[in-house]
């Protein structure tokens, strides 16, 4: 099992969804958690005006994904994200990154069940 | 003999203008760090309370009472807390009841002070603001307000005209806040440079526009406190310079930062608009419309260009009460000697120079005045309780630790 964390610009959630669906055996209702976070990275912070002053800031806005997969759904989860976040057609600075992290256990609070069939 | 329609315009005035201090709240708030908008908010709400209390005690007789000291000083047993004044009193030769003035009146002296608090915000001990509001009103607003507004006041009789307030309220409250910021030093993360963003721009537009809505009592309204004897036709001059200042000051600093950033902002519309009221201030009453929307256009340019001296200079007026109240005020009150046409004609309207001195001489005293008295207060309260919050009340926000408040809870289900 894995802990897919992605992180996205924001507004390429939908997208990255409706991707996510296509792939994933219960189609729409695959689990998700969704944040908005902020972030440091090769992306320029937005600059915004102050009464005729220009204040950059350092940070820029993203939204984390969260998702857990058994081993086999994983290349095929990356992908679907990959093809949802990354801006059409060659990619820009700033579309995000996916990283895989190995999953422990997993459990369903209301049955108590756990493991893959839990995820 | 009581005239029905003034004192219903009087009565609507003086609740205008007190909207204008939730309505300062606001503008004021929204344009600071989170942690902070409901310290500021409470700087302009707590003047409802603490000079809403003096102004009936002490401040009206101090500034209405009669002089004495060839009308440096006003006061008269009588208006202690107002014990003299019957329901039906009349104010001196207007046609509505004292109790109504005094009202009207005690409302310009609680904003008035709650205009300092922009340029302290994020950083003053709630306790020495209220004391400085207290004195400030006591010993500085009150005696001004009487030097110009009394009929028996010295620079009233020497013709200095300030209808609505430019010297009494906004060039008084503006150097005042700028001695206060100076005496204070900078915020923490001001002097380190950090960004400070505004943490609710939809509340500092709110609350322009209710500045606007009851800057018509503030000016239009004045007319007949100060200038005639029954509403109606200075109170329809000077809504309309009032609202085609304001007009005029909106357009004007949209323009100026398009072309200083090429971007037109919000919070630089909501900025023009309070430039341009504050300017007109002292003139609403005594200009054409014509000269309004000259003077809107003005102030706009010249506070832009305050506040961007302000940023190269770098002290640390937080919310630009001096940039915009304290210059706008003072550009008003010498255009008014340009532009005045009644009572008497100005400098371009064909009554030469003389006017534009007067005005120069309220605008001289009001700065030395203010300035003067505000150090002495700031001076003395500095050494007996201190000014400024500790370093960890500032940087965790005044809210939660003088308040025991958050302002948002966004996150709660």
């Amino acid at each position: 099992m894995k802990m897919i964390i992605a992180i996205i610009r924001p507004e390429r959630l939908e997208a990255v969804e409706d991707a996510l669906s296509e792939v994933l055996d219960e189609g729409d209702n695959y689990r998700i958690t969704i944040d908005m976070v902020e972030g440091l990275g090769r992306q320029e912070g937005e600059v915004e005006i102050f009464r005729g002053q220009k204040v950059k800031l350092r940070n820029v806005q993203k939204t984390r994904l969260t998702l857990c997969v058994n081993d086999a759904y994983v290349e095929k989860t990356i992908s679907a994200i990959s093809r949802g976040a990354r801006t059409e057609p060659t990619g820009a600075v700033g579309d995000g990154k996916i990283f895989v992290l190995p999953l422990e256990e997993v459990v369903r609070i209301r049955t108590g069940e756990r493991g893959g069939s839990a995820i | 003999m009581i005239d029905s329609g003034s004192t219903a315009w009087m009565l609507t005035s003086s609740a205008l203008v007190l909207l204008m201090v939730p309505g300062l709240a606001l503008f004021y708030g929204g344009m600071v760090r989170r942690k902070n908008v409901l310290s500021t908010m409470m700087m302009s709400f707590v003047a409802m309370a603490v000079i809403g209390v003096q102004w009936v005690l002490v401040g009206y007789a101090l500034a209405f009472g009669k002089s004495s000291l060839g009308g440096f000083v006003g006061w008269d047993w009588e208006l202690f807390a107002l014990q003299g004044i019957e329901p039906t009193t009349l104010f001196a030769d207007k046609a509505i009841p004292e109790l109504v003035f005094v009202m009207f009146q005690g409302k310009f002296a609680i904003i008035t002070p709650a205009l300092i608090s922009g340029a302290v915000a994020e950083r003053m001990k709630f306790r020495s603001y209220i004391a400085f509001t207290l004195i400030w009103v006591t010993l500085v607003y009150c005696p001004l307000a009487h030097w110009v507004w009394a009929s028996d006041g010295w620079l009233f009789e020497r013709g200095v005209l300030d209808f609505a307030g430019g010297t009494v309220v906004h060039v008084a409250a503006g150097v005042s806040a700028l001695v206060l910021a100076l005496m204070m030093g900078p915020r923490r993360d001001f002097a380190r440079g950090a960004a400070l963003l505004p943490n609710n721009l939809v509340l500092t537009l709110t609350g322009a526009g209710l500045l606007w809505f009851g800057w018509f009592g503030f000016n239009a309204g004045s007319s007949v406190a100060v200038e005639s004897p029954v509403a109606g036709a200075i109170a329809g001059l000077a809504f309309t310079t009032t609202q085609s200042a304001a007009a005029a000051a909106g357009l004007s600093w949209m323009m100026v930062e398009r072309w200083h950033h090429g971007k037109v902002t919000s919070l630089g519309l909501a900025s023009g608009i309070v430039a341009g009221l504050v300017a007109v201030t002292p003139a609403a009453g005594h200009i054409k419309p014509w000269a309004a929307l000259v003077l809107g256009a003005l102030a706009s340019v010249v506070c832009y260009a305050a506040v961007q001296l302000k940023n190269r200079l770098g002290y640390d007026d937080s919310l630009d009460a001096f940039g915009v109240h304290g210059v706008g005020g003072m550009l008003g009150a010498l255009v008014t000697g340009l532009f005045c046409f009644t009572p008497v004609k100005g400098l371009f309207t064909g009554g030469g120079p003389g006017q534009l001195g007067k005005q120069a001489l309220g605008v001289a005293v009001a700065i030395v005045f203010a300035g003067g008295g505000t150090f002495v207060i700031a001076s003395v309260l500095k050494r007996v309780m201190g000014l400024r919050t500790t370093d960890q009340e500032e940087r965790d926000g005044l809210d939660i630790h003088v308040h025991g408040e958050r302002g948002y809870h966004f996150d709660q289900t």
